[in-house]
């Protein structure tokens, strides 16, 4: 086995081991920790000074049938890739980290702990397939555990709609992603799923894919990507699904699997069908303004903290689309760290947000104040992970939005275009972030405490674990961004050539 | 030590001491003071060698380098410019330091206290070193947050906790700006750094977009220079201790602002609309927050406003051109020692009247606190521009330079303000020093320590001399008192702002002279001409109603709309197959049923 197939099948082996009885947490904590060495590993073993070749690669191929595309179990990584396979192994290792012991979850903590393990599988697993179907496959596999957790474990009387809301929503999210692929593949001669030889095919003049079909594809590809990512307007699931998950579900949703969409657009449909890319840029651009602005509002107007973060993470989404609309490798460079950071960051405030409400049970601004001046330590880790989503200096946040900001305006002349005026009124949302952030500090951790806020204890050593490790990369990358971006910088490189390599 | 090691180190170490701090030093409040203090005296030796140093060339740190797209390194520029400003900088930042062990002994947060004063330092070495316009943007945010902490530092106090918040968004809403006019001087000129910049200012045609973009990269300085129409968040800002006050928002982050603009003069000077906007609004500024200083009766508010007032004069020199960018800054630098000695010295006084800062309830503290009162008097002597002070022959700099060069709006506006100024503050010393105590408070006063008397004195010295030649000579480009050239151009201006020296004075004495209360009523100066109420209504009415009304609609109507969407297309989604002739459903529920299979077998295998 490679060091990819460790990382991808450990935790769904892990995961079987668990639904046979194998202690539950024991068994989590050891795969998301050794998948997420394994992945520190590959990161070092990594060679940045290949143009966007795919690394680590392995291929097992599973069918070859007359009339069929061949279909393999293929793996392997560019340097987009690893970045999200390093997100996603330290998001699951935080997101086990902080669930609560076994005795302490109502309800089976097998399946708990099974689901996670899944959802954060899935997710490593559709990040690192280089075939189309396995890369599909494996988003649908992450999504079946994130409905039961939402439907089972979440909190709030809803939750069961919700989490047919959400099913509902996300199956015909990927349905009409799948219509989108399974027309890609077909223009592109149907005889592959391998993702590779689909994009070489369609960068050779003679076969590519001609202009008016690949608009229709890429509007297939972009409302069922779209949906995944919660683009305006298929956001209404992200919000309540969200406050009503678990925390470590909030965290593995919001902070990984949600980049599923956005890695998808950027892997598979900006390299097959550029031209349809181009000419629905002025929508793209319209919707993104909708995340942007448009729920940046409905963020500050939410008086909960957990429907708060939950929006706050769809309208930080609009700025990675804006990295996506320059078409151009310093956006999308800064697009592919910004899925990273805010990954980061927001699996940060809902690992904080899971614990207000476990130790105070409510996260409303209404009720909570004064927190800081008892649990200074919780109030310290909450500034640093709001500043850093609210894209302040110092931060992951920061160097990927200046990427995505300068890309925007990367070679325009003198003369300001569609893309330009809409990152103005985009900065704008900056703003907002700020707003609501800064809102939900001051109103949940400074003033006057009342009496009923007392009683809680701080955070001890241990507890403190995964938040310094989402913190401490958080940080890390914000001051020495060259950490992503020697990975990210070749990868998309090789997105750009003409020719496929 | 070579330049390299030096400059590196006067960035460098105060950040890590706050973060050895916040991660290690919480609770030894007493050892986290000294090592700050002593990164402050470290960095403030460092930055004199720098000044009398020959130079030389510092290594940059490329912090995002995407090849020929996009780099942009941490890197120096050691100039006249950037050197003066970092001497200014770390004396008074290690006077703060100084002043606030004393200050601030007894505080519960006295570790987080001086872990944002380091976090300061550090990040105005970087906004007065930077050599690009990101490097400078990213240390112009980070001055804004350990603004916010200190601030906020009685956060408790829920006054405290929105004064901090609504200076931080507030400056926000001026960066903002700042980052537009960043990206399109990218536009314009292809670089981010400012040496490339300036040799490619000739050669832009657009000069639409030039005037456009140097217009957005002042907003920045609106926000942090607190110029109209952002100027609501530096009175509210004298919630954080005083000593924060004295150097954050009155002598050095507040004037950020005028240095940033001085440091891109030359894109100033290549404008025309742009640098008469620049200098019109830092002029109104000025006469405004004078007016507002007239009527208000909180020490520090006074100052504040003083302030502003002050920083409308040096805004306003940067638009003038031909010398007034020289003037501003010239301004800025004496300055900053006095106002820094007022804030300092309003801070001894708040401190011996246990924490009384209305001017009405103090009184005849002159007999109880000689040093401070002595201090405070010069320091009043120099803003006012009393002659022969540092304050009068900067602030004649900057009026001569706008008569000379035919500003007329400035030049009024400054003239108006060399009336008022003087007003008011002759208020605020008759009605807190002289007269007799009108509380318990200001009859137990007590002059302070050496530890808080020793900096007010050296800053006295400073607000006297630090215009005359030996002084200012190795710090700034152009700029020092000469009486032989205030004889030579003896005219209009002197002659306007000694009448306005003296009308001020003497009226503000017989006014105020044995006075237990406010002889005028102004309300719109006392409420500040309702600005803060008006942004009030805006901020509830464009952002908190339309929030309320986007919040209700996305969950009422575009919920179930796109809900419901997505519901009818599952229902036709089989139909989109068949149109498309692409497959079916079956064929890839047999692949997805191969694939499992295939996983279990290779998982076994």
């Amino acid at each position: 086995m490679s060091y990819l197939e460790i990382i991808v099948f450990l935790p769904l082996i892990a995961a079987i081991a668990i639904g046979l009885g194998a202690p539950a947490r024991f068994t989590a904590l050891g795969a998301a920790a050794i998948a997420f060495i394994v992945s520190l590993i590959v990161a070092i073993q990594f060679n940045t000074n290949v143009e966007g070749a795919v690394q680590f690669a392995s291929s097992h191929t599973l069918m070859e049938m007359e009339g069929f595309p061949t279909l393999s179990l293929a793996f392997g990584i560019d340097g987009i890739s690893l970045v999200l396979l390093l997100l996603a192994t330290l998001v699951m290792l935080a997101a086990v980290l902080v669930s609560p012991p076994e005795n302490d979850i109502k309800g089976s903590a097998k399946l708990y702990y099974l689901s996670l393990l899944l959802i954060g599988g899935g997710a490593i697993g559709a990040f690192t397939a280089t075939d189309l179907f396995f890369l599909y496959a494996f988003h649908e596999l992450a999504l079946i555990p994130t409905f039961l957790m939402i439907g089972i474990f979440g909190h709030g009387e809803n939750r069961v709609r919700t989490a047919w809301t959400i099913t509902v929503y996300l199956g015909v999210g990927s349905l009409i992603l799948l219509v989108g692929l399974i027309m890609a593949v077909f223009a592109l001669g149907g005889s592959t799923f391998a993702i590779a030889d689909l994009i070489a095919i369609a960068k050779n003049p003679e076969t590519g894919i001609d202009p008016g079909q690949q608009t229709w594809i890429f509007a297939f590809l972009l409302v069922g990507f779209g949906a995944l990512v919660s683009l305006f307007p298929f956001h209404s699931w992200a919000a309540p699904a969200y406050a009503e998950a678990p925390a470590p579900v909030a965290m593995l949703h919001a902070g990984v699997l949600k980049k599923f969409g956005l890695y998808g657009l950027i892997r598979i449909a900006m390299p097959i069908v550029p031209e349809g890319m181009a000419a629905l840029l002025n929508v793209v651009l319209v919707l993104l303004l909708g995340n942007i602005i448009y729920i940046g509002l409905v963020t500050i107007a939410q008086k909960k903290l957990d429907r708060m973060l939950g929006s706050s993470s769809v309208m930080h989404m609009g700025y990675v689309f804006l990295g996506l609309a320059t078409m151009n490798q310093l956006g999308v460079s800064g697009a592919v760290l910004l899925m990273f950071a805010h990954g980061v960051s927001i699996a940060l405030l809902f690992a904080l947000c899971g614990w207000i409400r476990e130790k105070y049970g409510t996260v409303s601004f209404e009720e909570l104040g004064g927190i800081a001046s008892h649990l200074p330590k919780l109030g310290l880790l909450f500034a640093f992970a709001a500043f850093a989503s609210a894209g302040l200096p110092g931060f992951a946040n920061f160097a990927a939005e200046v990427s995505v900001f300068f890309g925007a305006f990367k070679e325009t002349g003198d003369s300001l275009g569609w893309l330009q005026w809409t990152t103005i009124i985009a900065l704008w949302g900056v703003v907002i972030s700020a707003v609501y952030m800064l809102r939900a500090f001051r109103n949940l951790f400074l003033g006057t405490p009342e009496e009923k806020m007392k009683t809680p204890t701080d955070m001890t050593m241990a507890a403190r674990l995964p938040y310094f490790l989402l913190l401490a990369t958080l940080i890390a990358v914000g001051f020495v961004p060259e950490i992503l971006n020697q990975f990210i910088r070749p990868a998309v490189e090789g997105l750009f050539l003409t020719t496929a390599g | 030590m070579d330049v390299n090691t030096t400059a590196w180190t006067v960035l460098l170490l105060p950040l890590m001491v706050a973060a050895l701090i916040v991660v290690g030093l919480k609770r030894s409040p007493g050892l986290s003071s000294l090592l700050s203090t002593g990164s402050a005296l470290i960095t403030f030796i460092l930055c004199a060698m720098l000044a009398g140093g020959e130079g030389g060339d510092v290594k940059a740190f490329p912090w995002i380098d995407m090849g020929d797209l996009l780099r942009v390194e941490i890197g120096f520029q050691l100039d006249e410019l950037s050197r003066g400003m970092m001497m200014i900088v770390t004396s008074i930042g290690l006077l703060v330091h100084l002043f606030s062990l004393a200050y601030m002994k007894d505080d519960k947060g006295k570790a987080r206290y001086f872990a944002g004063l380091s976090l300061f330092m550090f990040s105005m070495t970087g906004i007065v070193l930077a050599n690009n316009f990101v490097m400078m943007f990213i240390f112009w945010e980070l001055v804004g947050v350990s603004s916010y902490i200190l601030i906020g530092h009685w956060f408790h106090k829920e006054s405290a906790a929105d004064a901090a918040k609504k200076a931080f968004l507030t400056n926000k809403i001026g960066d903002f700006g700042f980052m537009i006019g960043i990206l399109l001087v990218w536009v314009l000129t292809g670089s981010i750094y400012f040496n490339e910049i300036s040799e490619a200012v000739g050669g832009i045609t657009n000069t639409v977009l030039l005037n456009i973009a140097v217009l957005c990269v002042f907003c920045g300085a609106i926000g942090k220079s607190a110029q109209l129409p952002l100027h609501v968040w530096l009175p509210d800002a004298m919630e954080g201790p005083t000593p924060v006050s004295a150097l954050i928002h009155a002598a050095t982050m507040v004037a950020a602002g005028v240095f940033m603009l001085a440091r891109v003069v030359f894109l100033i000077e290549a404008t025309e609309i742009a640098a008469q906007w620049i200098s019109w609004i830092g002029a109104a500024t000025a006469v405004v927050a004078a007016l507002m200083a007239l009527q208000q009766n909180d020490i520090k508010r006074i100052l504040a406003y003083s302030t502003l007032s002050q920083l409308g004069y040096m805004i306003m020199a940067q638009g003038i051109g031909h010398g007034g960018s020289d003037a501003g800054m010239f301004h800025l630098y004496t300055h900053a020692f006095f106002k820094a000695l007022l804030f300092l010295g309003s801070g001894a006084v708040i401190y011996a009247c246990h924490h009384e800062q209305d001017i009405w309830k103090m009184g005849g503290l002159r007999r109880k606190m000689p040093i401070t009162f002595t201090t405070f008097a010069l320091g009043t002597a120099a803003l006012i521009a009393v002659p022969f002070t540092s304050g009068f022959w900067s602030k004649e700099m900057i009026l001569e330079t706008a008569y000379h060069e035919g500003a007329m709006f400035p030049y009024v506006c400054g003239i108006i303000v060399a009336f008022l100024t003087p007003f008011y503050m002759t208020r605020l010393v008759i009605v807190a020093f002289f007269g007799k105590n009108r509380t318990k408070d200001a009859d137990h006063a007590k002059e302070v320590g050496p530890l808080m008397w020793a900096p007010l004195a050296i800053l006295a010295v400073m607000a006297i001399f630090s215009a005359y030649k030996p002084v200012s000579g190795p710090l700034l480009a152009t700029g020092y008192g000469s009486v032989e050239h205030l004889i030579e151009h003896f005219g209009l201006t002197a002659i306007l702002s000694l009448i306005g020296l003296a009308v001020g004075v003497i009226g503000a004495i017989l006014l105020y002279k044995g006075k237990d209360s406010d002889p005028i009523n102004i309300p719109l100066f006392a409420n500040r001409f309702y600005i803060d109420e008006l942004y009030i209504g805006i901020v509830r009415v464009f952002q908190d109603a339309v929030a309320a009304v986007l919040d209700i609609v996305d969950r009422f109507i575009i919920d179930p709309i796109v809900v419901r969407f997505p519901a009818l297309a599952a229902m036709g989604t089989g139909s989109f197959l068949r149109i498309f002739q692409i497959g079916n459903v079956q064929s890839y529920a047999l692949y997805f049923g191969i694939a499992v299979i295939a996983l279990i077998l290779f998982l076994i295998l």
